[in-house]
């Protein structure tokens, strides 16, 4: 049987869009899968040595549950951002869901090949110490040739 | 059924009990048999498909006290 391939571009630097492309690629590395992540934009949060200040908002996000109803002038005030991550990683830890540090470690460990996205990088003027160790840099052609190869290709 | 190695992953929310039966897997002989208990509900289904696409062997699974026990046979 030949090894199956995902590709995923990794796009989004949120709290629940950060999980998505780690839970599928180190599921997929789990299950044999050669897998590459693509980091670019907001994406590239997730390479930061630094996951701490990785965050969800309640503002603009009707589809976030909390605990009273929120009036979206209240979701403006201060404070509000931070509340609402720590409320969620609380939630989170309870439920047994595995923190972003744990999943990314998972994956390095099953030999997921990380790529940040040079042009990105250099555009928010990231250094390579802001990020983790064993990743590479690269640009869209370095993707394509492996996401041709693949059976899943994602955008998250 | 006899086993060679356990794995707990109570508590455990997906993707955990797959992957980490994966690492529990590698240092194991082929043959040998893990058995993994799990509370998450997502890891039956899970499970069947871990082994279906690794080549293990999903002997059993079963489900006792609210808990889902596996034994998977290491290709």
């Amino acid at each position: 049987m030949a090894t199956k391939k995902m590709a995923i571009i990794a796009t989004k630097g949120a709290l629940d869009m950060a999980y998505p492309p780690l839970i599928l690629a180190s599921t997929a590395a789990a299950l044999g899968w050669e897998v590459q992540i693509f980091f670019t934009f907001y994406g590239l949060q997730l390479l930061r040595k630094d996951l701490s200040g990785i965050a969800i908002s309640p503002l603009a996000n009707p589809a976030m549950p909390m605990p009273v109803p929120m009036p979206v002038i209240v979701s403006m005030l201060p404070g509000m951002e931070a509340m609402a991550t720590s409320m969620m990683k609380a939630k989170m830890k309870k439920k047994g869901v595995a923190s972003l540090e744990e999943l990314r470690s998972l994956c390095q460990e099953a030999e997921v090949k990380f790529i940040a996205c040079q042009m990105t990088v250099d555009l928010f003027d990231f250094e390579k110490s802001d990020f983790i160790d064993g990743i590479e840099y690269g640009g869209a052609a370095t993707f394509m040739k492996f996401a041709g190869e693949t059976d899943v290709c994602l955008f998250i | 059924m006899n086993f060679d190695k356990e794995f707990d992953a109570s508590g455990l929310a997906c993707p955990l009990p797959i992957v980490k039966t994966k690492k529990a897997l590698n240092d194991m002989k082929p043959g040998q048999v893990l058995r993994v208990i799990a509370t998450d509900p997502g890891s039956v289904c899970d499970m069947e498909a871990f082994a279906e696409q690794t080549g293990n062997t999903l002997l059993s699974s079963s489900t006792e006290d609210k808990k889902y026990v596996f034994f998977l046979k290491k290709a």
